[in-house]
């Protein structure tokens, strides 16, 4: 390495008021990529976010929400951004936090999927397979101190089941009747797992009718949401992304509110 | 001055003795010891004919249950109820205070106390002392302008609404409030709504926990319903833990003999002055 | 004053979200071994901060018909250790033709936690089984590789408060002129049962249900039962 090297950071001069030969350009056989920004600089926040992820299974399938904004710190950036991804037909994910990191893995996923494809074996992704691989993914990134700053919620139908699974930045993985990411876990979390133990056998309609109001409920309360959101359901016929939707709002009450004291 | 005659009572007020000494402590790396926080759920909507306030029952130590049925809807007066998030010295002892100053208030006017004077009186208090007492209060009353409810923060800043939440449960209760909170509800359905919403704090915060407690607030009549939901029954345990008499290891025995001077007195009943 | 100030209004100058690459998933894991027989239980709740995760996330772990895992702490390393754990196991199968025993497998998964010395997997470990002469055995570990082998062990978030049980009721301690009887498989259960019970009383992240994975000669039964849900 230092052998090889020594040529390249210390170069007689190429052109005069050029780039270094290796400091923009990369010359082919040349192993200049020693920028040590890549051992060094990570991502330790995120940039462009998004809020939280909603999951349900119900009888049959799974459905699972994310509104479409995209924040920066606490403007609102990007207004029309889609946080669900169409895998295949039985596998959609959905994801929080910073939507570089998804970007990303969404090429990275759609490379693998396509790479698949062209082994035409009848093999893809399944809803577990592609849990266990983002789990891994991001376990290994976060012991690299290089997380990708996301969560993600893998919903799909599996072995006639529903599938409906959760992975954080740093590993944390689970699988559960009733997923939710971010602010979410505290708002949209309770009012599901309560419908949920009062109709525990809910259909398609009844499920997308609660999760509609879940998101309608963090509309109201995440300051980092928006009022249009896309929702995904994963049947045994199939995965389809809906929307967006707008929900219908209601400010009666407001001018029940009048001063503080 | 008179400290070496007698003891001095104290003027009143918080003491400040050993601020400086226990700051130099700290710096030295001397921790000091942790108060009982009530992470909880405290909540309350105005309805038809009052107010109904509610509360989780759960006080926590860290990560321990320090207390599984604790109360933490105060009194303020017979018209006025508090409920108290945060330190549970801090909600207690804020809470006494104001219900005796509205006490005397009251004594002083001859008025049933409003509840603008409470939350008045709570949010200077906190306001002073800048955040320091934390203590998170859900404020609600009936007076003679009818139904009221605030939430008041430890920094002193109040919000008037016709529903509220605090603690650290305060998210999953607001949840079931913006699903179904309307204006002008019957009392079972109120009561029914702040049940179900300090339920949700229960279930899905673990700084709340065990049982519902309900306090009803109408024009004429407060009904203090402690208790109101056992949410959680404690498990069965299948055996017995009693010990055999001995189980304790008796390292030794000493017996003396205690002389006494037997004295009889009598305290006979005495009317108090109540001129 | 400036600081004063400062902490007033919270102008601390930039602040960076740090990044922290662990978290504290709760859960508790019990292990007790008897003479021909070995219990390994844990509750199913995963929680995180104040909030539940899952409230069906058993730390239970079956390695092998003679070997159960319990294991809780940062979940994301649970999660890996366990597959690991399982990779190691088919090689050895696969290399050995025979299954690893419960005495080699703990000191496998000493030497896989020491590995990990300078970035520790955060998890508490406890092995509970059938070792080579047929006997009930435990083996508890401290995240970094540190085991033992011992009758019974608590680890994980209410470790404090069911360990001192275990030596009370059955390692009689404290206990002036007890008869000393060995411990029967269903007494074993009942008390796994009961203490799992109080420490989800007074334990915010125990609780809503527990695993109880009985090892015998026979190969592992597996039993749930409910615990408190707030």
């Amino acid at each position: 390495m230092e052998a090889g090297m020594s040529c390249l950071t210390n170069p007689p001069p190429f052109w005069k008021n050029g780039p270094q030969p290796g400091g923009i350009y990369n010359f082919p056989n040349s192993s200049a990529t020693h920028s040590n920004t890549s051992e060094s600089q990570r991502s330790a926040y995120p940039i462009v976010t998004g809020t939280s992820v909603l999951g349900l299974k119900f009888n049959g399938g799974v459905v699972i929400a994310a509104d479409m904004l995209g924040s920066y710190g606490s403007l609102a950036r990007f207004r029309n951004i889609s946080r669900l991804s169409k895998i295949n037909d039985s596998t959609v994910i959905g994801c929080g936090g910073d939507y570089a990191d998804f970007q990303f893995l969404s090429s990275v996923i759609e490379q693998r999927v396509i790479d698949e494809e062209c082994l035409n074996d009848g093999f893809g992704f399944t809803p577990k397979s592609m849990f266990s691989w983002l789990t891994r993914v991001l376990y290994n990134r976060r012991s690299k101190f290089n997380p990708l700053w996301n969560v993600y919620v893998v919903a799909g139908y599996q072995d006639e089941q529903p599938f409906l699974g959760y992975v954080d930045k740093i590993g944390v993985a689970y699988e559960a009747p009733a997923i939710s990411s971010g602010f979410g876990s505290h708002i949209a979390l309770p009012i599901l797992r309560e419908e949920m133990e009062k109709n525990t056998n809910m259909n398609e309609n009844e499920a997308i009718a609660l999760v509609q109001r879940c998101m309608k409920l963090l509309y109201y309360r995440d300051a980092r949401s928006l009022n249009k959101y896309q929702y995904a359901v994963i049947t045994k016929t199939g995965a389809a992304i809906h929307g967006p939707v707008v929900p219908e709002t209601n400010w009666e009450i407001a001018h029940l509110i009048q001063g503080y004291e | 001055m008179a400290s070496t005659v007698a003891v001095e009572l104290p003027h009143g007020g918080f003491s400040f003795d050993n601020c400086k000494r226990n700051a130099l402590l700290e710096d030295k790396g001397f921790k000091a010891p942790k108060a009982y926080k009530t992470g909880t759920t405290i909540a309350g909507i105005i309805f038809k004919d009052g107010v109904v306030l509610g509360a989780d029952t759960r006080a926590t130590e860290d990560t321990v249950v320090a207390d599984k049925n604790c109360e933490k809807i105060h009194y303020i007066s017979s018209n006025i109820y508090c409920c108290g998030a945060g330190t549970a010295a801090d909600t207690e002892m804020t809470t006494q205070m104001i219900a005796s100053k509205l006490e005397l208030h009251r004594l002083e006017t001859s008025r049933k106390p409003r509840v603008c004077t409470a939350n008045r009186l709570l949010k200077q208090m906190l306001y002073r002392y800048h955040g320091y007492i934390s203590a998170a209060l859900v404020l609600g009353g009936v007076d003679s302008t009818g139904p009221h409810l605030y939430s008041v923060w430890p920094h002193g800043s109040t919000d008037k609404l016709p529903y509220v939440t605090m603690g650290s449960g305060s998210l999953a209760a607001m949840a079931v409030f913006e699903d179904r909170f309307k204006p002008e509800m019957e009392r079972e359905e109120a009561m029914k709504l702040v049940q179900d919403a300090i339920r949700a704090g229960i279930f899905n915060d673990l700084g709340s926990g065990s049982n519902v407690d309900l306090c009803i607030i109408t024009k004429d009549k407060t009904d203090y319903l402690r208790t109101y939901q056992e949410a959680n029954l404690k498990g069965v345990r299948q055996g017995t833990y009693r010990y055999k008499r001995g189980t304790s290891a008796v390292l030794k025995t000493e017996v003396k003999k205690i002389v006494l001077e037997v004295i009889d007195t009598q305290v006979k009943p005495q009317a108090m002055d109540t001129d | 004053m400036d600081s004063q100030m400062n902490e007033l209004y919270g102008n601390n100058g930039p602040k960076q979200v740090h990044f922290s690459p662990y978290a504290f998933n709760g859960g508790t894991v019990l292990a007790v071994a008897g003479e021909d027989f070995a219990v390994v239980a844990s509750d199913t709740r995963l929680s995180e901060g104040f909030s539940i995760h899952s409230r069906d996330t058993p730390k239970t772990y079956k390695l092998s018909d003679k070997t159960v895992l319990g294991s809780c702490g940062f979940h994301g390393d649970v999660l890996t250790l366990t597959k690991v754990i399982g990779a190691r196991l088919k090689m050895f199968e696969h290399s050995h033709n025979k299954k690893m025993s419960t005495s080699s497998i703990a000191a496998m998964l000493s030497t896989m936690l020491y590995y990990k010395r300078f970035f520790p997997y955060y998890v508490y470990n406890i092995i509970g089984g059938i070792d080579d002469e047929g006997k009930g055995c435990v083996y508890s570990f401290d995240p970094v590789g540190s085991y033992e082998r011992e009758a019974y062990r608590a680890g994980g978030s209410a470790s404090s408060m069911l360990q001192p049980l275990l030596d009370n009721q059955i390692g009689f301690k404290n206990q002036e002129g007890a008869t000393v009887v060995p411990l029967s498989k269903e007494k074993a259960v009942a008390l796994v049962k009961d203490v799992f019970i109080s420490a989800a009383e007074r334990d915010i992240y125990t609780g809503d249900a527990i695993i109880v994975q009985v090892v015998t000669k026979d190969g592992v039964k597996t039993e749930q039962f409910p615990l408190r849900k707030d």
